[in-house]
């Protein structure tokens, strides 16, 4: 760095709190962000990294703790501050106009105007170009977002910063939306614009990720400042056991498979797409036999949406059929297919999986209310009843809430509404289950939990359909893995024979087999 | 203190009070700004309804009359409140409202019905008007607040039409019903008596508080109200856990529209009220309904008490002087108060981020 700084920091966050009704979701927490450094923040769900960054970012006002910019004290009162301090974020969900080019997108809120109000898009242009060459940021500036990858649209939103001349740059989960070659692309990037005198703060959960690029991290666990280490000097165990507060097993424990009869036969199934004209899955055909995990893996968006929508029932078939345990099951109702032995762990626990104003026990019922043992002959619920099976799966699962059974859904913590929700799915003693993304937002001791009610189904004989977009948990829990791209299923892995690159060109759609007698 | 007023139920009854000092001042202020010289005793006489009347006889009898008055309101607001928990806004109540009461009249003076065929008969067209604006939301996706509000329009003018077939030839009133058929006049069972001697307090009453508590044990006991606020909670986890969508949405408005054309027979058939056939407004119980179901939190036992002060104030509207004030007066105050009522949730609101801003203050500390 030939540039001299007045400070040895770009950005410090010192003694941060900020305090919630009921919680307090940053307790005194330092946070040091270099010059031209890469920093890792790392905390599981909850642990308030987004809180941080909000503060940071003028969203919220922090109640103590002072913010320095260069050595001297700044206030942050919005947004705008934020980014006159040169602070830019790539948001996870990327905040780009869909029918605007790449080039609109950049210069958007700081369009050059010339004489007459018209815009001057050939200097505007100019600057994009030279900057995507100084940093290695491929992009077309005339495609329309709508038309390109994930990842070049990634690169538009490091570019809007680049644009805007932000020093210090946030990365909020980014490789979450990535193929492996993606994310590969990605850090490179990173280090050239570290290399460049930029500071990143890199905010994940992954861990092999945060080892591969960052210099420093600093973890955070319940809303407390754990502390900051060299990544060269530690090692994925070490940041595990500092994100939770104790070891955790990485690896799924489970024996050898031993499939039997086929549970679920889906043959040539199409579903329509709520997007656009085109459908979503195509002529897909695929079997789960009886103790085995197969899973569906993928980018997010091609298809297993709707898959699943097919299959539970959600969504109604433009062609094909589904038998369950033989019996043709593509057009009963979702109750029929319910209560035929189908168990679903909906994608998105607060619109489908929950009445999030319930409390917790009538949430265990959602699925089985009108049995006998909870509704009398003449319609009363049997409170009772309720309650103790409630109570009894609470127990059993180790689901965590401020007042037991009572409790509204709603002021549960998400890993836990997750626990109710598996809960309640696996104790209805399925013959399948439907598991999508059932790990999606939770931290590392949950999943461990949820991987191993999984491999517990499959161990006492019953068949499991995971869909998920992580690439550890495609690897380590299935027993085969089905990939999808753009609506049909590409290809057949075995997940003890497979490489996460391999997985990833599939993914990616580099490569297809036809698959037969998946 | 403060963990009292964290519970829903108090809350809820807080805030309904504060609502009901707020609509009283702000009544008080516009009789301020109109005429001050009358305001103080205007506003007491508001207040005061029926009290106002010196012989206890009187008061009785004009209590009488409110109660008359009240039992449709507390139809009305259960009918509001039922389908709101579903997640629907039934507006479409007034005009359901004015279906029970043309079917009730009409089978009253026209056929000479009982007096429970003919409750029946008005219980049946609320229900089936509801059951359009279901069926249409359910299969058509129309959304039920511009379907509940064409329909009222359809409702009140088709009255109109049909019951103009009864009216009297001097005036555009439909017959009295007390005379032409007092079979049709609901049994007072005694109540009346009670009353001094006001025939309108009737079977009614009673009526009206099983009603309620029917209501009530619906959506908390039983299956049926599991699946119904389920749908109203949470649309997409309803269909996820299985429940039929589409004939929940139907029966739900349906029993609403039972509710409030309930709530039109219990009063046109006391024969205290008759329908003015060239009326061009939608009569205006429906929507008192909505403030009254607010005002009771929502709850089928608190819309009694709410829809009890509602119509205790707008009855003592009347006792406005009108020395001071012309004659509509009486309607802007009540209309202050009940406007104000529909703050409860407003209110409710504020009031726990109060509670949260001291508790986050005691957290600093």
């Amino acid at each position: 760095m030939g540039e001299t700084h007045a400070s040895e920091y770009a950005i410090e966050m010192l003694h941060i709190t900020k305090r919630f009704p009921g919680i307090i979701a940053n307790d005194d927490i330092t946070l040091q962000l270099r010059h031209g450094e890469i920093h890792a923040l790392l905390g599981e769900n909850g642990a308030g990294k987004s809180t941080l960054m909000s503060v940071l970012f003028g969203l919220y006002q922090a109640e103590e703790g002072t913010i320095k910019k260069d050595g001297k004290e700044v206030t942050i009162n919005d947004p705008n501050d934020a980014n006159d301090l040169g602070i830019g974020m790539v948001h996870q969900h990327f905040k780009l106009v869909e029918c605007f080019t790449v080039l609109d997108n950049i210069i958007m809120g700081v369009e050059p105007v010339g004489a007459m109000g018209f815009l001057q898009k050939k200097q505007a242009r100019e600057k994009v170009i030279a900057l995507s060459e100084k940093y290695g940021l491929q992009v077309d500036p005339d495609a329309k977002i709508e038309d390109i990858t994930v990842g070049m649209q990634q690169r538009t939103e490091i570019l809007k910063m680049l644009y805007r001349e932000n020093e210090i740059l946030i990365f909020d989960e980014p490789t979450a939306v990535l193929t492996p070659q993606e994310i590969e692309e990605l850090m490179k990037i990173m280090k050239n614009l570290a290399a460049e005198g930029k500071s990143i703060l890199f905010i994940s959960h992954k861990l092999a990720e945060i080892m591969a690029v960052a210099d420093r991290c600093t973890v955070l666990r319940k809303g407390k400042y754990i502390g900051t280490v060299e990544t060269k000097n530690t090692t994925m165990e070490e940041l595990s056991a500092m994100m939770v507060g104790r070891n955790v097993n990485f690896h799924v424990e489970k024996g050898p498979a031993n499939p039997g009869e086929v549970v679920l036969e889906v043959q040539h199934m199409t579903v329509a797409s709520k997007v656009h004209n085109n459908n979503a899955v195509k002529d897909v055909s695929f079997k789960v036999r009886r103790g085995e995990i197969v899973c569906i893996a993928g980018i997010d968006g091609n298809g297993q949406s709707e898959l699943v929508y097919g299959i539970t029932g959600l969504e109604p078939l433009v062609s094909g059929s589904i038998l369950l345990n033989g019996q043709d099951i593509s057009k009963s109702s979702i109750r029929k297919r319910s209560t035929s032995g189908m168990s679903h762990i909906p994608e998105d626990r607060h619109k489908h999986g929950l009445v999030l104003d319930y409390p917790l026990d009538y949430n265990m019922v959602l699925q089985t209310y009108f049995k006998p043992s909870f509704t009398s002959k003449i319609g009363f619920l049997r409170k009772k009843n309720i309650q103790e099976y409630a109570n009894r799966l609470i127990e059993e699962y180790d689901v965590r809430s401020g007042q037991g059974a009572i409790t509204p859904a709603r002021a549960m913590s998400g890993g836990n509404q997750q626990k109710a929700i598996i809960a309640r799915e696996i104790d209805k003693g399925p013959e399948i289950l439907v598991a999508v993304q059932p790990t999606r937002g939770l931290d590392v001791g949950a999943i461990e939990s949820v991987h191993k009610n999984l491999v517990a189904q499959r161990d006492a004989g019953k068949a499991v359909l995971l869909i998920s977009l992580e690439l550890d948990e495609v690897m380590d829990v299935p027993d085969r893995i089905l990939v999808m791209y753009e609506g049909e299923i590409v290809g057949q892995l075995d997940p003890k024979k497979t490489t996460q690159e391999e997985l990833g060109l599939y993914m990616a759609g580099a490569k297809r087999d036809e698959v037969k007698d998946a | 203190m403060k963990k009292i007023l964290k519970n829903e139920g108090v809350q809820a009854f807080v805030a309904s009070i504060i609502c009901i000092l707020l609509g009283l001042l702000i009544g008080y202020i516009v009789l301020l700004f109109i005429n001050p010289s009358g305001a103080g005793e205007s506003i007491v006489n508001v207040i005061k309804n029926f009290f106002t009347w010196s012989r206890p006889q009187s008061q009785m009898k004009q209590l009488g009359n409110t109660l008359a008055k009240t039992m449709p309101l507390i139809l009305c607001s259960l009918s509001i409140l039922f389908s709101y928990k579903v997640g629907l806004f039934n507006i479409g109540c007034a005009g359901q409202y004015v279906a029970g009461a043309c079917a009730s009249l009409y089978a009253g003076l026209a056929w000479g019905w009982g007096w429970l065929p003919c409750m029946i008969f008005a219980i049946v067209a609320g229900a089936l008007l509801g059951g359009i604006t279901g069926l249409l939301k359910a299969y058509c996706n129309v959304n039920e607040v511009i379907s509940g509000i064409m329909l009222n329009w359809i409702a009140l003018y088709t009255s109109n039409t049909l019951l103009t077939n009864v009216k009297e030839t001097a005036s555009p009133y439909t017959l009295y019903l007390d005379k032409t058929n007092p079979g049709a006049i609901l049994p007072t069972l005694g109540l009346d008596k009670l009353f001094n001697n006001n025939s309108n307090v009737t079977i009614a009453v009673p009526l009206t508080i099983v009603a309620a508590v029917v209501i009530w044990i619906i959506l908390s006991k039983t299956k049926l109200g599991y699946e119904l606020k389920a749908t109203g909670n949470n649309r997409n986890a309803a269909k996820y856990a299985g429940m039929t969508q589409n004939r929940n949405i139907i029966m739900t408005i349906a029993i609403s529209g039972a509710l409030a054309g309930l709530g039109a027979s219990l009063l046109y058939q006391t024969g205290y009220m008759r329908w003015e056939c060239t009326q061009s407004s939608v009569p205006a119980m429906g929507f008192n309904g909505i403030a009254a179901a607010f005002l009771g939190g929502l709850h089928p036992l608190g819309a009694i008490f709410s829809s009890f002060f509602i119509q205790h104030i707008t009855d003592g509207g009347q006792y406005v002087n009108t020395n001071f004030y012309s004659s509509q007066i009486s309607d802007v105050i009540s209309s202050v108060i009940i406007y104000l009522c529909s703050f409860v949730l407003f209110i409710k609101l504020t009031m726990k981020k109060m509670l949260a801003k001291s508790d986050e203050k005691k957290g600093a500390k």
